[in-house]
C-alpha cells in the first residue's frame, strides 16, 4: 500500500504549514472568511432558505388551486405568488444551490487545491448573492407589492406603464447583484479549474461532478451577461424613456423575449448540469463500480452544453417571429447527449451491488423524475404539439418534472456530501421516508398538470370554473405539492435530529475522488496529504490497491461485506 | 493546458457554424450577435489558451506526476478578509438607491470606494495573515 502514497506534502499556499488554523470566529468569521468551505456553507443555508420560502408560497398556490371558485388570495396576490415562486426558485435557490453552495464546497476538494482561485472574489460573490437574494424579497414589503409580471418579466407587460411600482424595481435589482454574483463564481470555477488541480489530475481524471462544474461555469460566462444587459434595458425603458422594448418608440417586445430566453435556456441547463454531476458521482459510489462510460459522459455534457445556446427560442415558437425548424431541430438534438448520460447511469447501475441508501435513492429518483420531465420536453420541441400545449398545465408539468428532479439531485447531493460538510452523518431512516414522500408527492403532483394541459388548462390563472374532472386532477395536484412539503419538514427535522449526533470519519461511502482523502469537515487549505493520482478513482485506488489487479466482476465477496454496513 | 484550449476552440467553432447558418436564414439579429458573441468567448481565452500550451512544457496537473513535482508555492490565498463584504455591502447600496432614494449613492460608493482602496493595499501586503 504504501507505493500508492507518495510522501506527506503540504499544499497549504501561504505559511500556514501547522495542523490548526486560528483564525477569526463567531460573526467576524462569517463576515470574513474566504475560504471556500465557510463560504460554500453560507450559501448551502441561504438557498436552502430560498428552497423552504419558494416553497411556502408554491403551497400557498396550490391551496388556491385545490378546488374551483377559490378565494383564498386575491388575483393580484395571485400574481405576486406565482411571480416570486418561479423567481426564489429559480434565480434564488437553484443556481446558487448548485454552483455557489455544493460546487463551492466540492470542487476545490476534488481536484486537490487548496481554495478557489480567487478566495475574495468568492466572498464577494457571496454578498452580492445574500444582498441580491433579500432585494427581491424586500418587494413583498413595499406599497405595491412584489413583481407580479411572471419570473419571464416579458415586455411589455413589465414596463413602467404596465407594472409601475417598486417592486418590480426591486427585482431587476435583486437580478442584477445575484447576475453579478453568478458571473464571479463563473470566473472563478474556471480559473480553479484549469490552474489549480493536483498533480496528475488530468482533465480527464477528474470527477463528473468537476467537469460538469466546468462546464456550467464556462455556460454561466456566456448566458449571464446576456441577462444583465437585457435588464439594465428594462430598466432603462421603465425609467429613463429609452424605447427598446416598447412599440410606441420603434422598439421590439419579442428582443426581450430573445435576450431573455438566450439567458433563460443556457440557464435550463446551468441548473441542470450540477445536478447531473452530483448523480453521476453518486450513482458509482453506490453501485460499487466504476462510472459507465466516463468520457462519453464528458462529451455528452459538453454536446448539451454547445446545444443548449442554440435553442432559446424554442420558448417563442407561438410568437411567430422565429425559425421554426432550426430550434426544433436543435431541442431534438439535446435528447441524444441527455438520453446518453441515462443510458449511462443505468449502464452504472447494470450489474453493480446496489446500495440503497438515501443519496442513491434521490439518484435513482432524479433518474426516472428527470426522464419524465424530459421525454414531455422532447414533446414540446415540436412546434405543431407546442402550439397545442403552449402556456398551459403540461408546460407547468413538464418543467416542474425537471426542477423537482433537480431537488432530488440537491437532496441526494446534501445525504452525500453532508457528512463531509458537517462532520456527521444524516439520518438514513428519516431520509428514506423524506425520499418516498418527496417521490411520490413528485409524480402525484406532475402527472394531474399533464392532464389539465392537455385538456387545455391556462397556467397562471387563479380560479377555474367548476368542472369536475379539473377540480379532481387539481386536487390530486395540491395533495401531491403537499406531500413535497412535508417532505421538506422531514429534511428539517433531520438536519436538527443529526446536528453532532453520529460523526462520520473520513470516507463513510468508501467512495472514489479527493474529497474523500481529507478530514470531515476538512482542515483550513483542506488537505495534509494526496494520494497519487492515476484514475478518476484516487482514493479507491489507494483504498483497494488489490482491486486494481482484478477484472471486472471478480471479488464479490468483499464488496457484499461492505454492502451490510452500509 | 492543450485540451483547455481545445474545449474552448471547438465551443468557438460550434457558435461560429451556428452563427453562419442562423443568421442569413432567421432575419432575428439579437440571437445573431449573442450568437457571435459567444463564438468569441470561445475563441479569445481558447487562442489564449493554445498560444501558450504550445510553448510551455505539460504541467504537473497534465501528466503523470508525482506530489512532490507540484510542491512549494502555489499562490497567496488570503485567510480572511473583511473587503468582500464591504464591496457588496455598497454594491447594494448602490442597487437599492435606484427604488429608495439617491442618498443612498453616498453610503453605496463610499463603501465601494472603501473596499477597492483596502482591498488593493492588502493585496500589495500578500493577504492578511
Amino acid at each position: 500500500m504504501t507505493d500508492l502514497l507518495d510522501p506527506p506534502v503540504v499544499v497549504h499556499g501561504d505559511d500556514h504549514g501547522h495542523d490548526e488554523h486560528h483564525g477569526p470566529t463567531g460573526l467576524v468569521k462569517w463576515l470574513t472568511s474566504t475560504d471556500h468551505k465557510v463560504i460554500g456553507l453560507s450559501y448551502t443555508i441561504t438557498s436552502v432558505v430560498m428552497l423552504v420560502i419558494g416553497g411556502a408560497l408554491a403551497e400557498v398556490i396550490r391551496a388556491q388551486l385545490i378546488s374551483p371558485n377559490n378565494h383564498l388570495v386575491s388575483l393580484a396576490q395571485y400574481n405576486e405568488l406565482f411571480t416570486m415562486h418561479g423567481s426564489i426558485m429559480i434565480y434564488l435557490f437553484a443556481g446558487p444551490f448548485a454552483f455557489g453552495a455544493l460546487a463551492n464546497f466540492v470542487v476545490p476538494l476534488q481536484i486537490g487545491a487548496p481554495d478557489m482561485a480567487f478566495p475574495r472574489l468568492n466572498a464577494l460573490s457571496y454578498w452580492l448573492y445574500l444582498s441580491g437574494s433579500i432585494t427581491m424579497l424586500l418587494g413583498v414589503f413595499t406599497a405595491g407589492g412584489a413583481a407580479n409580471f411572471g419570473w419571464v418579466g416579458y415586455a411589455p407587460l413589465s414596463n413602467a406603464v404596465n407594472t409601475p411600482g417598486a417592486g418590480a424595481d426591486l427585482w431587476i435589482g435583486g437580478l442584477l447583484l445575484t447576475g453579478f454574483s453568478a458571473i464571479f463564481t463563473g470566473v472563478n470555477l474556471t480559473a480553479t479549474i484549469f490552474y489549480l488541480r493536483a498533480p496528475g489530475m488530468t482533465l480527464f481524471r477528474m470527477p463528473i461532478f468537476t467537469w460538469n462544474m466546468l462546464v456550467v461555469a464556462i455556460l454561466i460566462l456566456l448566458a449571464f451577461p446576456v441577462l444583465t444587459a437585457g435588464l439594465i434595458m428594462l430598466y432603462a425603458d421603465r425609467h429613463f424613456g429609452t424605447h427598446i422594448f416598447t412599440v410606441s418608440g420603434g422598439g421590439v417586445p419579442v428582443l426581450w423575449q430573445n435576450i431573455f430566453w438566450f439567458w433563460g435556456h443556457p440557464e435550463v441547463y446551468i441548473l441542470a448540469l450540477p445536478f447531473f454531476g452530483m448523480v453521476s458521482d453518486i450513482i458509482p459510489v453506490f453501485s460499487r463500480k466504476p462510472m459507465f462510460g466516463y468520457k462519453g459522459m464528458v462529451f455528452a455534457t459538453l454536446t448539451i452544453a454547445a446545444l443548449s445556446l442554440g435553442v432559446w427560442a424554442h420558448h417563442m415558437f407561438t410568437t411567430g417571429t422565429v425559425l421554426l425548424p432550426f430550434f426544433s431541430i436543435m431541442s431534438l438534438l439535446i435528447a441524444v447527449p441527455t438520453g446518453i448520460k441515462i443510458f449511462n447511469w443505468i449502464g452504472t447501475m447494470w450489474g453493480g451491488t446496489v446500495i440503497y441508501s438515501t443519496a442513491m435513492l434521490m439518484s435513482i429518483g432524479f433518474v426516472i423524475t428527470f426522464l419524465i420531465g424530459g421525454l414531455t420536453g422532447i414533446y414540446l420541441a415540436s412546434p405543431p404539439l407546442d402550439f397545442f400545449t403552449h402556456d398551459t398545465y403540461f408546460v407547468v408539468a413538464h418543467f416542474h418534472s425537471v426542477v423537482v428532479a433537480l431537488v432530488m439531485g440537491g437532496m441526494a447531493g446534501l445525504y452525500y456530501w453532508g457528512p463531509k460538510i458537517t462532520g456527521y452523518m444524516l439520518n438514513e431512516r428519516l431520509g428514506r421516508w423524506q425520499f418516498w414522500w418527496l417521490f411520490i408527492g413528485t409524480q402525484l403532483f406532475t402527472f394531474p398538470m399533464y392532464l389539465l394541459g392537455l385538456k387545455g388548462m391556462p397556467r397562471r390563472i387563479a380560479v377555474y370554473l367548476h368542472d369536475p374532472s379539473w377540480a379532481n386532477l387539481n386536487m390530486w395536484a395540491s395533495i401531491g405539492a403537499f406531500m413535497i412539503g412535508v417532505s421538506t419538514i422531514i429534511f428539517v427535522i433531520n438536519c436538527v435530529y443529526s446536528w453532532k449526533r453520529v460523526p462520520a470519519g473520513d470516507n463513510p461511502w468508501d467512495a472514489n475522488s479527493l474529497e474523500w482523502f481529507t478530514t470531515s469537515p476538512p482542515p483550513h487549505h483542506n488537505f495534509y496529504r494526496l494520494p497519487k493520482i492515476r484514475s478518476e478513482r484516487p482514493v479507491w485506488d489507494y483504498n483497494h490497491p488489490e482491486a486494481r489487479a482484478l477484472h471486472h466482476g471478480e471479488d464479490h465477496e468483499e464488496i457484499h461485506d461492505m454492502a451490510k454496513h452500509v | 493546458m492543450r485540451i483547455e484550449a481545445r474545449i474552448l476552440l471547438l465551443l468557438g467553432l460550434f457558435f461560429g457554424i451556428m452563427c453562419a447558418v442562423y443568421w442569413p436564414t432567421s432575419n432575428e439579429d439579437g440571437g445573431s450577435v449573442m450568437m457571435f458573441g459567444a463564438m468569441l468567448l470561445g475563441f479569445l481565452p481558447g487562442g489564449y489558451y493554445y498560444y501558450w500550451s504550445r510553448r510551455m512544457k505539460p504541467r504537473p496537473e497534465d501528466r503523470d506526476a508525482t506530489q512532490e513535482e507540484g510542491s512549494g508555492f502555489v499562490g497567496a490565498f488570503p485567510s480572511t478578509s473583511i473587503f468582500p463584504f464591504l464591496l457588496g455591502m455598497g454594491a447594494w447600496f448602490v442597487v437599492l438607491a435606484i427604488v429608495f432614494g439617491i442618498w443612498l449613492l453616498i453610503p453605496g460608493f463610499a463603501l465601494v470606494l472603501w473596499a477597492f482602496i483596502g482591498g488593493t493595499h492588502e493585496s500589495r501586503r500578500g493577504g492578511q495573515r
